[in-house]
């Protein structure tokens, strides 16, 4: 058996017409220990979304295979495999809008109760009762009385994101995908939900991939896990987080890192920057030859970055970066 | 009107005063006081940030300096007072024409979202044109070439951009539009409502760059709104804490971030992490954001703080000096919340020494 709960193999998934093509995840390949946290980080249309969502299992993959402890999800011909149910409810998903993510007709005791009752966790309205009141306990959501009867419109987007991971929690899951979990929160609620989510994986042993635009909070969450950084549809850099944070490679990483404002005046006005040679990010229709980053960036080698796609590479401990420079750079070490 | 010499306006009158603002929306529930008896004063050059979470008043408020709140809003008291070359306006006493004349060549504002902003079947240059001839400018040729100017000004290409459709420009492309159209008219103050939010971090790194470098060159007062504190801590050279619709706490960006003395800018600050350096613990602020219908008596923020006392439930502070110049703080017990925040200081001066290195 693998050492990984869930793996990732070579996922490509492509939208739109014969005409209009886009590959919006392009080969990425990943796997997560039981127990481990994997952050997704990367900029809007980088793929990290959809990536979620195929390893949630609510998109199929175009080409590739999403494996849960050794076992394929999708069976002959990108069927649904004997174990798809199963798996659906060992992995779960929340997703980013609190606002759109929760029935607006629904009160918090249906929205919770509902998936309890479709999968026979229990048998009887008062055990959905009892279950009901643990999961808004472990959501910090109290007084539970006043919880259960209220509608998501007399909530704050708070307290919805928190009923959100409650409903992800119902099925008890061994793996929560969380894609941009706490980003529309506010900044005061933010830390209160991922210590939630940190005590599920120290309590329950919860693996999770986290999907984030926000290094800083990779940071905070993924500390004892890896950050794997996306750009256009493919993983360029995956390391432990103290590592990628402290020493990254990846010079589209190098660019992020030194990009990002600081909560913290001295520290922000003096941070070195990385500078691009574009700041244009290039259209999935019209993808630059070689590595993609090549146009924006400032180690580009004619002849050698725009002509050919660098692979994924392993470098040395546990970390792997998709530059030809940088898998050059570090052989020499 | 000419841009002015920037050294001679320093020790000038600040452009905009506002004193004791308080805005009520009517809902169906009853009366949202969003603003609370606001002070403040915008100084020249200056780049002021508000920080605040969702539904403390800081759009409210800028939106107040404009005069385009929505009609379930009223002012109910207070004064906004806009001065330049000597000449003062009370911006709640003007009509409609001279309204349309402060706005846009006095005082722009760029709102939150970039596309929205756009009327999305005219052209850039259509869109800008329109702009200078509702505030008064006629000649199209005047516009024009002011109109390509700008856009370099903002890093963008004049010539392609001005002839294409917003739909044709990515998020970052607009905002930098956006700016470049908010300017068109020379103002003294510009007001920017969450100006790096909904950005990719490479494209509001080029914001905050290009925002810091336009105002060195033009001269502007800024005002801008942040959730987000790391974009003020970049930004900005005040900062102002809101809380319940109103200042809770006033300072210089050093004081706010090193020095804070209100709980609840401690709570946002201990709440942030840095991608920088080691590991931090962080905290969170317990209970959520006051009802603004029927909030807590005495101090607003009472029901959330760990320093909360009898009194606060009671009275509600105002807003008094502290040490640090210009510092203010509506808080019984900053001096508590100061020597907590001594260890915050020096935690500080440590990890950015060491990030130097």
């Amino acid at each position: 058996m693998s050492e990984y709960l869930i793996e990732a193999k070579n996922l490509v998934r492509r939208f739109g017409s014969r005409r209009e093509r886009v590959t919006a995840v392009d080969g990425v390949s990943f796997g997560i220990r039981e127990g481990e946290v994997v952050c997704l980080v990367g900029e809007s249309g980088c793929g990290k979304t959809t990536t979620g969502k195929m390893v949630a299992g609510l998109l199929k993959p175009t080409e590739g295979q999403v494996s849960y402890a050794g076992e394929e999800i999708w069976g002959e011909g990108g069927k649904k495999g004997d174990g798809f149910k199963s798996y659906r409810l060992k992995v779960q998903i929340i997703h980013q809008d609190p606002y759109a993510s929760l029935n607006p007709s629904h009160t918090v005791f249906k929205i919770l109760s509902a998936p309890l009752l479709h999968h026979k966790l229990v048998n009887s309205r008062a055990e959905a009762m009892d279950r009901v009141v643990s999961l808004l306990g472990t959501v910090g959501l109290g007084p539970v009385e006043e919880f259960i009867t209220k509608y998501p419109h007399q909530l704050s987007g708070g307290q919805r994101q928190r009923v959100s991971v409650a409903r992800a929690l119902t099925v008890n899951p061994k793996v929560i995908v969380a894609d941009e979990a706490v980003s529309m929160v506010d900044v005061s609620i933010r830390v209160s939900l991922l210590n939630i989510l940190t005590n599920l994986k120290r309590e329950f042993g919860v693996t999770y991939l986290f999907i984030t635009h926000d290094l800083a909070i990779a940071k905070f969450f993924a500390w004892e896990g890896r950050i794997a950084v996306m750009y256009i549809g493919s993983i360029v850099e995956f390391a432990t987080t103290p590592q990628l944070i402290s020493d990254p490679r990846h010079p589209y990483t190098k660019a992020l890192l030194s990009a990002i404002p600081e909560a913290d005046p001295e520290l922000t006005r003096r941070k070195q920057r990385f500078e691009l040679r574009s700041q244009d990010i290039p259209s999935l229709l019209d993808l630059p030859t070689g590595c993609l980053f090549h146009p924006r960036c400032p180690l580009f080698e004619k002849g050698l970055c725009d002509v050919k796609r660098p692979e994924l590479t392993p470098i040395g401990g546990g970390r792997f970066v998709a530059c030809h420079i940088a898998a050059r750079e570090a052989g020499r070490s | 009107m000419q841009t002015m010499n920037s050294t001679s306006q320093q020790n000038q009158t600040p452009p905009l005063s506002i004193r004791n603002l308080w805005v009520e929306y009517s809902v169906e529930r009853g009366l949202v006081k969003a603003v609370r008896g606001i002070n403040l004063d915008l100084r020249p050059e200056e780049s002021l940030a508000l920080i605040g979470e969702s539904g403390c008043g800081k759009t409210t408020l800028a939106l107040s300096l404009i005069r385009l709140l929505v009609k379930a809003a009223t002012i109910t008291q207070g004064t906004i007072t806009y001065r330049r070359d000597g000449q003062e306006l009370d911006i709640l006493s003007l009509n409609s024409r001279e309204l349309r004349r402060f706005r846009w060549r006095e005082c722009a504002m760029v709102f939150q979202s970039a596309l929205n902003a756009f009327n999305p079947v005219l052209r850039i240059r259509d869109q800008i044109y329109d702009t200078a001839r509702a505030h008064g400018v006629t000649s199209r040729e005047e516009t024009h070439q002011r109109a390509l100017e700008l856009l370099e000004h903002v890093q963008l290409d004049p010539k392609r951009v001005i002839n294409a459709y917003p739909h044709e420009l990515s998020g970052g492309m607009r905002q930098r539009v956006l700016l470049a159209m908010s300017l068109l008219l020379d103002p003294q103050v510009l007001i920017l409502d969450e100006p790096t939010t909904a950005l990719d971090i490479l494209t509001q790194r080029t914001i905050i760059d290009l925002l810091r470098r336009l105002k060195a060159e033009l001269g502007f007062s800024m005002m801008f709104i942040s959730h987000d504190l790391a974009t003020a801590a970049e930004l900005a050279d005040r900062v102002a804490t809101m809380y319940a619709g109103n200042i809770v706490e006033l300072g210089s960006v050093a004081d706010i971030f090193y020095h804070p003395t209100h709980p609840y800018t401690l709570g946002l600050i201990r709440a942030v992490p840095t991608v920088t350096g080691d590991f931090e613990e962080l905290a969170s602020i317990p209970g959520s954001p006051p009802d603004l219908i029927d909030p807590p008596s005495g101090c607003k923020f009472h029901p959330r703080c760990t320093y909360a006392t009898e009194r606060c439930r009671v009275e509600e502070p105002k807003l008094e000096p502290v040490l640090g110049i210009g510092h203010t703080v509506a808080c019984f017990h900053h001096d508590l919340v100061e020597q907590d925040t001594e260890s915050l200081a020096k935690n500080h001066s440590h990890t950015t020494r060491k990030n130097t290195l």
